[in-house]
């Protein structure tokens, strides 16, 4: 038998490779959705509501039903029977809205699909949108959060006057003990605003339906194409195995494309109908009305210490706005935050009450941190509102109580069990490559000369690895497929999604490393529901702490095959598998990944019990979910002529236990800063009081563009988690996190020379110049 | 109603029939069959659609099909030679300036612009460079060492 000499001994985990996605994406030569063509393919346009709040009293279609080259009409009546769009939460006594596919006798949100126009091109298709007559009677609407909840609020829903969808409630430990015996006790409302993630690539839909098949083909920018399948399959009934679902190349999600949304139902029933591909492609004025948006937190917080800084207790009450109606995980997000309340901090005692309130509003869902930012944002401020009043300092406070080592497993008041940490690691890591006794020194000297610099700290951890499927609406597992093919070339099946997170790469770095053969010779694919098994999707940080933790075991599975195999054509049963070779421990003589590969598939001879092919697929379920932490610190200089923030230094160190990539992951850490700069700085969803989205386009909502942002200086430290074998926590929302509370608590002190205790974001030029004004003049 | 256009882009002549309210965008996409470049926001904001106009970065969204008659126009498909990237391309991949995508092929056209301007740009006027073209994935930073990087490769 012949050898094969060593393919690769080099270990790529760790290592800073470029990506394998790259090429296609920078010769323009990627297919999003947008870039799908069919033949005899319809375009759609759908016809929103111009109104917050108005009853339909008639439609007419009949123009735009004739006009040349539209094909279909279809308005509520048509859809009426289906279903409604799909919320997969519960909580008890929790209201669920009906939310039909297009609007029947009412609407109650600006951009509530009226109709749909079906032509042969887009611009038709949005000629004929004009050409449709709705008369509509206005009614009042409610776009505040805690107005709907007030007494005589106009109602969203006519069956649920006070406007609350759900209340919740969740305590731990003995939280009125605690303020009974409390030294400080500080209160603040807290506003986490209301954002709008804005991927570049908007959603989009092809759907394509072959009669003679019963089979639906749906390409849809989605961060979960199985979850997509199995909900619109149910919901129009249509046979699963015939429904294939494709997330093409996905522009951006950042959680907003974790729902299944009325549209992907809406064009798998229209193209069900007119027997023809139809595609729809949102526009950006569609994306910030429809599209689902972020945070929308009210928070009142309590927070009990004792006079050394212990701090004891935590209440809080979390108005959430809803928006409208629900999409996929609305009324879980705010759940998330009650979670997280208690941060990286030791506090046995808290209570929680959520009141989950509509608003003639798009819905709120998951964004980027979904839940614990709006946490963290909260704790970080109210623990640095605890230090002013001890007149201690934000790191002093932190470092006096955080978890400490030896504590983990941690279980927290609110019921997880943190995994591992060494909470004070990265703040003394921050704090060292700040030089921050020295800033301090630098800021009284600042000060002295009439400047408002300020040093701002946040100390953050949240939830990752979403997560075992007890605790998750949809499933919290995932899975791997790892086929070596006859060539030696592998495949590799895995049931995420990834939309720019690079598992492409570090996958096929963990596949090389594994099977000792060559990453070129390694093809990761996803988002696919005819190639791939089953899988949950990304979100959630979930990706490499729960798919990549799926794929290692498939490999030891295939390893104990190859290994089979390998005995049977050595003729040893003392086999070793390392560096893509099979070696007998005896003889020394080995045989490679390849050779072995064309032996199982030609399968002349069998080890005993064994089958043909080598192809592993592994389901793996999580223990538990991970936690990673970290502390960013933030210098800023605010003009006190302009009220416009200068971030002076923006330090990061993010510890996601152990690193398969630092390229990537600084990419994550970078982005994640940029969301959460956009948060504390510029970006918010603004109402008027009829329920119009003022903020309705990039001209008005304040994307951070090149310009805007700092230099990030990123580090890391690295506690590993054992929940999966990789050590890996994730990283793809940490950066949000840990950004929106360092800004803010850095302006904040920046501004204290002036009484400023507290400031809700977005921290504008506007606001920051009124609060000096004033301040000044007072 | 239409009128007849002749467009060279990326170094070959097409001639076809089009209403004169197609966008140029539009054309290159669904006409020519170029979806290298993007639509983000279809009001310029955004820059994915970026092309070279007559050797100008311009936002291909913004302007009418039958305004590029007689222009010649680079997209991001005719950036690379014979298979050979552009070194702004190379640059991207090697500094992990792109994560889905979407913005990138935009965001090139317009880094290679700035560097035609200004082969050896700060900083800062890397990201003022840049201000047009949104990224919601990068934080800008990657970006700014691809395009940092390209200027210390000579050539174009």
């Amino acid at each position: 038998m012949a050898t094969t000499t060593i393919t690769k001994t080099e270990k790529l985990v760790g290592k800073r490779i470029r990506r394998r996605e790259d090429p296609r994406l920078i010769t323009g030569t990627a297919t999003y959705v947008d870039d799908i063509k069919m033949p005899g393919m319809y375009y759609a346009a759908i016809l929103r509501s111009p109104y917050a709040a108005a009853k339909i009293r008639s439609i007419d279609i009949s123009k735009a039903a004739a006009l040349k080259g539209v094909h279909a009409v279809f308005i509520g009546k048509d859809t009426e029977n289906a279903g409604a769009v799909p919320c997969g939460s519960s909580l008890p006594g929790l209201r669920v809205p009906y939310h039909n596919l297009l609007a029947l006798d009412r609407v109650y949100l600006v951009g509530h699909p009226v109709a749909v126009v079906v032509a042969t091109d887009r611009y038709i298709a949005r000629d004929g949108c004009d050409l449709i007559e709705v008369d509509y009677e206005p009614t009042e609407a409610v776009a505040d959060p805690e107005k709907a909840i007030a007494p005589g609020a106009p109602a969203v829903h006519p069956q649920w006057p006070d406007n609350t969808g759900f209340t919740f409630h969740q305590e731990g430990g003995d939280v009125a003990k605690a303020f009974a015996e409390a030294d400080v006790i500080v209160k603040q409302r807290i506003v986490s605003q209301r954002l709008i993630p804005n991927s570049m690539e908007t959603r989009g839909v092809v759907a394509d339906w072959k009669a003679a098949d019963r089979s639906m083909t749906l390409y849809t920018s989605t961060q979960a194409p199985h979850l997509v399948r199995s909900l619109v399959a149910q919901i129009l009934g249509i046979e699963e195995n015939r429904f294939r679902v494709v997330a093409p190349e996905v522009g951006g999600g950042f959680g907003a494309k974790i729902a299944t949304y009325g549209e992907e139902i809406l064009l798998a029933f229209i193209s069900r109908k007119i027997g023809k591909p139809v595609k729809w492609i949102e526009s950006r004025r569609e994306n910030f009305l429809c599209t689902i948006h972020g945070r929308g937190h009210v928070d009142f917080y309590e927070i009990a210490a004792k006079r050394d800084g212990t701090i004891t207790g935590i209440k809080l009450k979390i108005i959430q706005d809803l928006g409208a109606y629900y999409t996929l995980l609305t009324p879980a997000i705010p759940t998330l935050s009650v979670l997280m309340m208690p941060g990286l901090y030791r506090t046995p005692n808290i209570s929680a009450d959520i009141v989950g309130a509509f608003t003639n509003c798009t819905p709120t869902d998951a964004y980027r941190g979904a839940g614990r930012p709006e946490a963290t944002h909260g704790i970080e401020r109210m623990v640095d509102m605890v230090a002013a009043e001890l007149k201690m300092d934000p790191a002093e406070i932190r470092l006096k109580n955080f978890i400490r080592n030896e504590e983990f497993p941690f279980p927290t008041a609110t019921g997880l069990v943190y995994d591992t940490g060494d909470y004070a690691a990265p703040l003394k890591k921050a704090m060292d490559m700040a030089g921050y006794d020295q800033l301090r020194k630098e800021q009284v000297e600042a000060r002295k000369q009439g400047k408002f610099m300020g040093i701002g700290i946040c100390a953050y951890g949240e939830i990752c690895a979403f997560g075992p499927s007890p605790a998750t609406p949809a499933g919290g597992w995932e899975s791997a497929t790892v086929k070596i093919e006859p060539s030696g070339q592998v495949t590799v099946l895995t049931g995420i999604s990834p939309h720019g997170q690079g598992e492409e790469t570090t996958f096929a770095q963990i596949t090389a490393d594994e099977l000792g053969v060559g990453i070129d010779d390694i093809l990761v694919s996803h988002g696919d529901t005819s190639l791939v098994q089953y899988g949950i999707g990304t979100f959630g940080s979930r990706s490499t702490a729960v798919g990549g933790a799926a794929l290692y075991f498939a490999l030891q599975e295939l390893k104990d095959k190859i290994k089979k195999f390998g005995a049977m054509l050595l003729e040893s049963d003392d086999i070793a598998f390392a560096n893509g070779q099979c070696t007998c421990n005896k003889s020394g003589k080995s045989i490679g990944v390849k050779s072995i590969a064309a032996a199982a598939y030609r399968a002349m001879k069998l080890p005993p019990g064994t089958g043909p092919g080598l192809v592993a697929t592994h389901f793996w379920e999580p223990s538990n979910f991970t936690f990673p932490f970290g502390a960013h610190l933030v210098v800023t200089e605010v003009d006190g002529e302009t009220g416009d923030v200068a971030i002076k230094r923006y330090i990061a160190v993010d510890d996601c236990g152990n690193i398969l990539n630092p390229l990537i992951v600084d990419g994550q850490v970078h982005g994640g800063v940029a969301q959460g700069i956009g948060q504390a700085l510029w970006e918010q969803a603004v109402y008027d009081d009829n329920g119009q989205l003022v903020t309705g386009e990039f001209m008005d909502y304040t994307m951070p563009r090149a310009h805007m942002m700092p230099w990030i200086e990123s580090a890391h430290t690295t506690t590993p988690t054992p929940v999966n074998p990789l050590g890996v926590k994730g990283v793809g929302e940490a950066g949000t996190i840990g950004a929106s509370p360092a800004v803010v608590n850095s302006v904040v002190d920046a501004l204290s020379t002036l009484g400023v205790r507290h400031l809700d974001m977005p921290l504008t030029p506007e606001k920051l110049w009124r609060v000096i004004s004033s301040g000044r003049t007072a | 109603m239409t009128e007849s256009i002749t467009v060279n882009i990326n170094g070959t002549s097409y001639t076809h029939d089009v209403e004169p309210r197609l966008l140029l965008i539009h054309y290159l996409r669904e006409v020519v069959g170029l979806t290298g470049p993007h639509i983000g926001c279809e009001t310029s904001l955004c820059g994915a659609c970026t092309v070279e106009f007559n050797g100008k970065a311009i936002k291909s969204c913004s302007i009418f099909a039958i305004q590029a008659d007689g222009a010649k126009i680079l997209t991001i498909e005719g950036l690379a030679v014979d298979g050979k990237m552009h070194k702004m391309q190379e640059a991207f991949w090697n500094e992990h300036g792109l994560q889905c995508g979407f913005c990138t092929p935009g965001m090139i056209m317009t880094s290679k612009q700035l560097l035609e301007r200004n082969p050896n740009p700060s900083e800062q006027e890397i990201r003022h460079g840049l201000e047009g073209n949104l990224c919601r994935c990068t934080g800008y930073q990657h970006i700014v060492n691809a395009v940092k990087a390209a200027a210390k490769v000579a050539g174009a």
